[in-house]
């Protein structure tokens, strides 16, 4: 059964079909909020087939291994991530006291290779696309953390599935979250490089970045790990922050699960649609100036509700 | 942080035609820029010279595939005047009205382009969208989307019908409600503004003795407009303000080319009102005068120049054009300096480049390097090229024709 969980559902098949979904659903959004068609429901499956199928090419100073090896590594700690996450009930698949902080850590390990990818490429435009990406890294990363983790403090329990129990229990204390709602979803536009933060991939001014050496089928992963990321990112906001309709019927929360990925996805189609890309000084300005203060300011109301709580 | 060099172009994504940038930058900051021109040199000036002048006409008209009727008007105010010709009221009018839906057209492709640099995408698919109108009315009065062909010598070749005015105003309705809304989200999106001021900071005494014309001189508060310095077609007859502002800054040139299109909107329901009734050309003859003539024409990337040097044929002795971008070429340079990597795009499209206008000339990079083949022996290197790589095409030819005898 662990096999099937791990291998079928939810796990690796299923993560793979939702996140080239919603990548259509994103596309399809962001075309229309555009005014235009956008593409049909199988094209993010076919840009995976036609670029497994392409000629894969390795510059000639990169390391062949670690370049080889980086978009596998990527998508790894995706997939490994979500095991921890509790999806349409309050119980994840694996569980331990402080898996929270590991499955930030291991959201982390995607940015790191895209840094790593694009630093062994040895081309001028990965090299400035790598750096950026761990610049923004530095910028996003504590606010998310704290985001992500104010909540935990205040459900007193440091497992996922324990804080998803711990607000089913108690929604309204979820509502408390909003303000690190609002910041875990402007982070993850950093996170998943998204406009207005998708510096390190700015198409007009470094190509692809990173990823411009890429090619073939180790694009292709790398694209399959961006869009698994969104799925487990999407699924971390809804476990932490949207802990609505867990104790239905299996069936229906499967249901209200892929609404609220619906949601996450919509939120970042919405925000690209409605803005320019800011410069990378000006992102880290903006990380520090609203977004940590911001979490901050969570952390402070939790803790003194946690007191009033727990005399 | 030493300083690193990074090329951009002669293939960029944000660049749409050739040209290379090399940037020196220092961190992320720029600290120098070269660029080197001429990837798109097609001697265009010297053909025009084995060409009579009404063929010349056709060729100049291709210089560039946005401002086609810039650089044909330019010519044939030029020959015009080398003539002595006097152009009717109607094809001086309708000559005026293509040229303000091209700038219609011009402005809106650039706001595009513009908001694509800096990753608004989005803005980019709605102005393209609202293009389109513009270019309908184009090819419905010049039966082509870019090359319209609507000069010629002595006056235009094709009349407007009372229904294409009254679409054409129509348009200009549903324009001047779109552009409004586009006006408002260039001052008030927030990351947009933050993209745009501030970047690209040209003074307006850099702007005058660096050379700068059209929108980018007017974003530093020079007041200059070809259109009302030196009037030219019907714009003596029709009511327009210069749209200058002070911003110097790429936000400033945002605001003067959309300000621009609420003008030329304007421009035309004037025109469209007051249309003289009458012929719309005279007959020109075939060999012109000898003599010289300059002719200045406010493209929508600014002031463009035409030289023309009659010799008493039907040939022209000489043809210089000046595009406006040319002109703004030294501007780019200083703006560029202390810029972010992340504003070189957008500074570079802010004076609305357009290569093939300005690649008059070609610089030969190793200039003692290299070899100078026939037409003959360089085919036959490319087949030995491709022979060495492992595709003989003479072989293909056999087997192809082999398999052709077998169908049969």
């Amino acid at each position: 059964m662990a096999i099937f969980n791990i291998l079928v559902f939810p796990g690796i098949l299923f993560l793979v079909a939702a996140g080239l979904w919603f990548e259509f659903v994103d596309r399809r959004m962001y075309a229309r909020m555009q005014n235009r068609q956008g593409p049909p429901w199988f094209q993010p499956l076919a840009d995976f087939i036609k670029l497994l199928a392409k000629e894969t090419i390795i510059p000639e100073d990169a390391n062949p291994r670690l370049f080889a090896a980086m978009p596998v590594l990527a998508l790894t700690a995706t997939i490994c991530a979500f095991f921890y996450i509790p999806l349409w009930n309050t119980t994840a698949l694996f569980s331990f006291q402080g898996d929270a902080i590991v499955v930030m850590y291991l959201l982390t390990i995607p940015t790191m290779t895209f840094f790593l990818a694009g630093w062994y490429s040895t081309s001028l435009y990965s090299t400035l696309g790598a750096v950026r990406s761990l610049t923004q890294l530095f910028a996003y990363e504590i606010p998310l953390f704290m985001a992500v983790l104010a909540p935990a403090m205040l459900a007193n329990d440091w497992s996922l599935a324990g804080i998803t129990k711990f607000y089913a229990a108690h929604p309204l204390l979820a509502l408390l979250n909003l303000p690190a709602f609002c910041v875990a979803m402007v982070t993850l536009l950093g996170k998943l490089e998204k406009v207005p933060f998708d510096i390190p991939e700015a198409e007009t001014e470094i190509v692809a970045g990173a990823f411009t050496e890429y090619a073939g089928r180790h694009l292709a992963l790398f694209r399959l790990a961006i869009d698994i990321e969104v799925i487990v990112a999407g699924s971390l906001v809804a476990a932490i922050f949207l802990p609505f309709g867990l104790t239905l019927p299996w069936w229906l929360g499967i249901i209200i699960y892929l609404l609220k990925i619906t949601l996450v996805v919509a939120l970042i189609a919405i925000m690209r649609t409605i803005m320019a890309r800011l410069r990378i000084e000006q992102m880290v300005n903006f990380c520090w100036k609203f977004l940590a203060p911001a979490a901050l300011a969570q952390l402070m109301i939790n803790l003194v509700v946690k007191g009033f709580l727990q005399p | 942080m030493s300083k690193i060099t990074i090329p951009i172009g002669p293939q960029h994504p944000a660049l749409k035609e050739p040209a290379s940038f090399k940037i020196t930058l220092n961190g992320e900051e720029i600290y120098s820029m070269d660029m080197r021109l001429g990837y798109n040199h097609r001697g265009i000036e010297k053909a025009c010279e084995q060409r009579t002048y009404i063929q010349s006409l056709y060729l100049i008209e291709r210089i560039c595939g946005i401002c086609s009727h810039s650089h044909s008007t330019a010519f044939t105010q030029a020959v015009e005047e080398l003539a002595g010709l006097q152009v009717p009221k109607r094809g001086l009018y309708i000559r005026t009205l293509i040229a303000e839906l091209e700038r219609i057209h011009s402005h809106l492709l650039w706001l595009g382009v513009a908001a694509h640099e800096v990753g608004f995408d989005t803005l980019l698919m709605y102005t393209w969208r609202d293009r389109e109108l513009v270019m309908d009315h184009l090819a419905e009065l010049g039966g082509n989307r870019v090359n319209y062909a609507v000069n010629t010598f002595g006056g235009v070749r094709r009349d407007l019908t009372p229904d294409e005015i009254a679409h054409i105003l129509k348009d200009m309705d549903t324009l001047e409600e779109r552009t409004k809304y586009y006006a408002q989200v260039a001052t008030e999106e927030a990351t947009l503004i933050a993209r745009l001021s501030k970047v690209g900071v040209m003074s307006k005494t850099e702007a005058e003795t660096l050379g700068a014309v059209g929108p980018t001189a007017r974003a530093c508060s020079v007041d200059r407009d070809v259109r009302r310095d030196d009037p030219y077609a019907a714009y003596p007859d029709v009511q327009f303000k210069v749209c200058v502002d002070d911003h110097c800054d790429v936000y400033g040139r945002v605001l003067v080319r959309v300000n621009e299109l609420f003008e030329s909107y304007s421009i035309i329901r004037q025109l469209l009102k007051n249309l003289p009734e009458g012929p719309i050309a005279v007959k020109a003859p075939r060999r012109m005068p000898a003599g010289e003539v300059f002719s200045r024409y406010e493209a929508p990337r600014g002031e463009d120049c035409h030289y023309i040097k009659g010799n008493g044929t039907d040939k022209p002795d000489r043809v210089k054009i000046r595009a406006p971008t040319l002109a703004n070429w030294r501007a780019v340079r200083k703006m560029i300096e202390g810029n972010y990597l992340a504003d070189a795009p957008i500074v570079i499209a802010a004076i609305d480049p357009c290569f093939s206008c300005t690649d008059r000339a070609i610089e030969l990079v190793r200039p003692h390097g290299g070899e100078v083949l026939t037409w003959g022996a360089l085919r036959q290197f490319g087949i030995e090229w491709h022979r060495r790589h492992g595709l003989d095409f003479a072989d293909l030819n056999k087997k192809f024709s082999q398999r052709m005898e077998r169908v049969k």
